[in-house]
């Protein structure tokens, strides 16, 4: 894969945009032109070459970037990252997976040379070296989730599964669609979910931890998420609400196409083999409204997507102050003409 | 079989570890590593017998998750076996090759407690042993209580002592030893957890035991592989599939299907997990739930079961299959 | 009220008392005391010596006093104490010489109810093994998301923050881990936009 990784911002001067490659490989979640809560869960198993599903894992040119920005989330806010003390046979799991992922689908990135537990892992794009004893954290700098966590684009959570239940037990969170993994560790799937509106109603959730609870190793699977965000920023969480809520009164007629983004979580759930855990990742995908509209199918969808979202939606997604500019600027490019099925570009 | 996958495994070493008892240990064909899993864990493994009959019954994985380059199960000829563990002892020998599942997970540790008190009786052994492995590793505190019936059915006792020392207690029923279950309970700091493996009837004594002690039952775990409820033979009629399928007395819905070369989603086997649950679309007499998963109303209400343990007092039942 | 559409908002099923525990440590404040009456008249008198009754009293001046009504039950143990830190430091002190067989009960006001179950959690005692009961006043305390302070004895929608001063929305989105509700900025888009406060959790 020809990655050339981009050096960009995902705040003050936000100077991150998408390549055409970019775009045309984004991971529009809408297949029809409205919008509803769905336990839209797939086996996450290769997907069509230079998509976001090919690999377990994905790695796009934002990497170096985006790992950039997490580093500074992090100084900032040592609580983006979490273990609770049972949770290290996970932690282990977990870098693992990544590790083994990151190597396959990316052998001119990483590279992972193992001899029994002695582990040698080498990441060229952000130039990190360590040798290491698999399952002895003393030989790593920092826990086992957030080594390779600081390595991997996306945020990653894992799951103890006792009771009946999956507990959000540790995370590593910083490009997070506005909540606390502080505040949030310790919880069960139904209760950190709570604040979801409709979704409890019509037992998505319900359903979706019983399918969750019989995940298998080997079986992985992925469902899309979305919400909006106004300016690329990634670190959207509820800490610093205070700080970066007021983008959303920003926003112009002119301004539109470069400050609306959709964002688009790519989440992954595999279970793992030694903690019985399931680890769930929360990838996430930012696209500038002018960049969406180069591709006409998603231009005309989007609007009659946001005009079909009910009330509690609009305002649990935060779309609320800038809905109806951004319906208006997006009314250019919806000419009502019918769009074909899926998610893909024509 | 469920979206877990099959893989075929060859019988590399066969041991009579106790009257009635064998171990057997084997290998992925391809000489690949097997995965590694959590302590507690099961793998399915589907035996066939020349005459086509088939058996797919679950049994612990008994070596340390760590080693993943071959899995250990024992099994226990039952008194009143419906033939798999016949078949195991009689035809399974070093060079057999089986269909096995990856592990499953049904009896996990947890992982919050202060401390860990594993009972096993006879067979039940066979959890624990993967579960001591983590235990161990982990540093964590646990004790064992091992209930045999004596010596030359008590398997792995020497081996265990040997490894983990005085962890270890045994009983012997031929010896006059009783578990001091009671006094065992009274004695736990809280937030002690307590696991039970073994025949039903020593699985109810130790639940109602930690009960009547005070345990609350998030403390209490325990896992049973029992086979499913024997009943009247019945007509099983698939309407998408539009056959019609014989349930024996001795067989699950489940079990039927599978013999006719039909695959349906399952995964416990034993009515818990919630994976086989099946539509009824029409039935001549009243449902038999045996299982531990749908709820009161569910099961009154007619329209589920799960094929996997349930059965019908009436000749037919037609299901959405 | 304490019913909420959100999941996450704990639900207190009511004081029921276990027959087969060996022991149990009951924690209430005034109000959280009838309800501990009310399940003591719903238990025999062997349940009453094998309990402890720890009261805390801050609302009172006279926080000597011990509930005749507990007194009357003959409980093996019942102390009153002036604050909820001082409650509080009894349990975790109890708990750390308790054997399995006990039963640990909360009663009174969510933060009271609240900083027993996190003391229980402490020492492995897994949440939903407490018996809890709602009773009195509906004030909560509430965390601020941006700065991590806690502020007590909310009853105000919305509430400053005791650390940062930023006005929170409080939410009924709730931490066992803090034993508190999460506190958002509430005039994080227009800085100032700041609703009316309302007394909701009296």
């Amino acid at each position: 894969m020809n990655l050339v990784f981009k050096n960009e911002t995902f705040r003050d001067d936000f100077t991150f945009s998408n390549s055409p490659a970019a775009i045309r490989r984004f991971p529009f979640p809408f297949h029809e032109d409205k919008y509803m809560y769905s336990v839209n869960i797939e086996p996450h198993v290769p997907g069509p070459k230079g998509s976001p599903f090919e690999f377990p894992i994905d790695i796009d040119e934002h990497y170096v970037s985006e790992m950039a920005d997490r580093a500074k989330v992090l100084e900032q806010d040592p609580k983006r990252c979490q273990a609770l003390p049972h949770m290290m046979t996970a932690q282990w799991d977990m870098l693992e997976l990544l590790m083994t992922s990151m190597a396959a689908s990316y052998p001119e990135h990483f590279t992972l040379n193992r001899d029994g537990d002695r582990w040698h892992w080498i990441n060229r794009p952000l130039k990190i070296e360590q040798k290491f004893v698999f399952g002895d954290a003393s030989t790593l700098p920092v826990g086992p989730m957030e080594f390779i966590g600081r390595q991997c684009q996306g945020d990653f959570s894992l799951q103890d599964q006792r009771d009946n239940q999956l507990w959000m037990d540790a995370g590593i969170i910083t490009t997070q669609a506005d909540w606390s993994l502080d505040f949030d560790v310790g919880m069960n799937f139904t209760e950190w979910h709570g604040p979801v509106p409709l979704a409890h109603q019509a037992r998505v959730f319900e359903r979706a931890l019983k399918f969750l609870l019989n995940l298998q190793n080997g079986h992985p699977v992925r469902r899309l998420n979305w919400t909006m965000t106004i300016n690329p920023r990634l670190d959207t969480s509820p800490e610093n609400f205070h700080k970066w809520g007021s983008d959303r009164m920003t926003v112009t007629p002119e301004n539109v196409g470069d400050k609306v983004h959709l964002r688009v979580e790519l989440q992954g759930l595999w279970r793992l083999p030694r903690s019985n855990a399931v680890l769930f990742s929360i990838r996430c995908y930012l696209i500038k409204l002018r960049e969406l509209v180069t591709v006409p199918k998603w231009g005309r969808r989007l609007p009659r997507v946001l005009q079909s979202l009910p009330p509690e939606l609009i305002d649990y997604k935060g779309i609320t102050r800038y809905r109806d500019t951004t319906l208006e600027w997006l009314s250019k490019y919806d000419d009502g003409a019918p769009t074909s099925p899926g998610t893909l570009p024509d | 079989m469920t979206s877990s996958s099959t893989r075929r495994v060859r019988v590399v070493e066969v041991e009579p570890v106790a009257d009635r008892i064998k171990r057997f240990r084997f290998v992925d064909v391809s000489g690949e590593k097997l995965p590694t899993f959590s302590g507690g864990s099961h793998v399915v493994v589907t035996m066939r017998a020349p005459d086509g009959h088939l058996w797919r019954n679950p049994y612990s994985l008994m070596g340390s998750p760590a080693d993943a380059s071959s899995y250990q199960i024992s099994v226990c000829r039952a008194d009143d076996s419906r033939g798999g563990s016949d078949y195991m002892h009689d035809n399974v020998r070093v060079g057999s090759e089986l269909d096995v599942t990856n592990p499953i997970n049904l009896f996990s540790i947890a992982r919050k407690a202060r401390k860990h008190l594993l009972i096993a009786g006879g067979i039940g052994i066979t959890p624990f042993m993967s579960m001591m492995h983590e235990l161990a590793a982990a540093n964590a505190n646990f004790e064992l209580h091992y209930k045999v019936r004596s010596q030359t059915r008590g398997a792995f006792c020497n081996d265990l002592v040997r490894q983990y020392g005085s962890r270890v207690h045994t009983y012997r029923s031929d010896a006059g030893h009783a578990l001091p279950l009671g006094t065992l309970l009274r004695d736990q700091p809280v937030g002690t957890h307590l696991y039970v493996c073994g025949p039903q009837a020593m699985i109810d004594w130790a639940l109602e035991s930690g009960r009547a002690a005070g345990w609350p039952h998030e403390n209490l775990h325990s896992e049973h592989f029992s086979a499913p409820r024997p009943g009247s033979p019945f007509t099983v009629k698939l309407a998408r599939s539009e056959c019609e399928i014989q349930v024996g007395p001795q067989q699950s819905i489940l079990e039927a299907l599978e013999q006719n070369g039909i695959d349906p989603p399952s995964l416990c086997r034993g009515g818990a997990c919630g994976q086989c649950e099946t539509r009824v679309l029409a039935r001549t007499g009243a449902l038999q739930h045996n299982d531990h998963y749908l709820t009161e109303e569910e099961k009154l209400g007619g329209e589920k079961i799960m094929i996997c343990v349930s059965r019908t007092a009436g000749n037919c039942l037609t299901l959405d299959l | 009220m304490l019913v909420s559409d959100i999941k996450s908002r704990p639900i207190y099923p009511g004081l029921e008392p276990d027959l087969y525990a060996l022991s149990n440590l009951i924690v209430c404040d005034r109000a959280g005391a009838e309800a501990v009456s009310d399940m003591m008249r719903r238990a025999d008198a062997r349940f009453a010596e094998r309990s402890a009754i720890l009261i805390c009293a801050e609302d009172f001046d006279q926080w000597k006093a011990i509930d005749e009504a507990i007194q009357g039950f003959k409980p093996a143990v019942a102390t009153t104490f002036p604050s909820l830190n001082d409650t509080i430091l009894e349990l975790d002190a109890l708990l750390g010489g308790a054997k399995m067989g006990v039963c640990v009960y909360a009663a009174g006001s969510e933060p009271l109810i609240g900083s027993v179950v996190q003391t229980a959690m402490r020492h492995h005692i897994d949440h939903r093994s407490v018996r809890t009961e709602h009773r009195g006043s509906l004030k909560r305390r509430v965390q601020c998301v941006h700065c991590k302070a806690l502020t007590e004895n909310v009853t105000t929608n919305p509430v400053k923050c005791s650390g940062c001063g930023l006005m929170l929305l409080v939410r009924d989105h709730y931490s066992r881990r803090f034993a508190a509700f999460q506190g958002v900025c509430i005039d994080a888009e227009v800085p100032g936009e700041i609703p009316e406060q309302k007394a909701e959790f009296l």
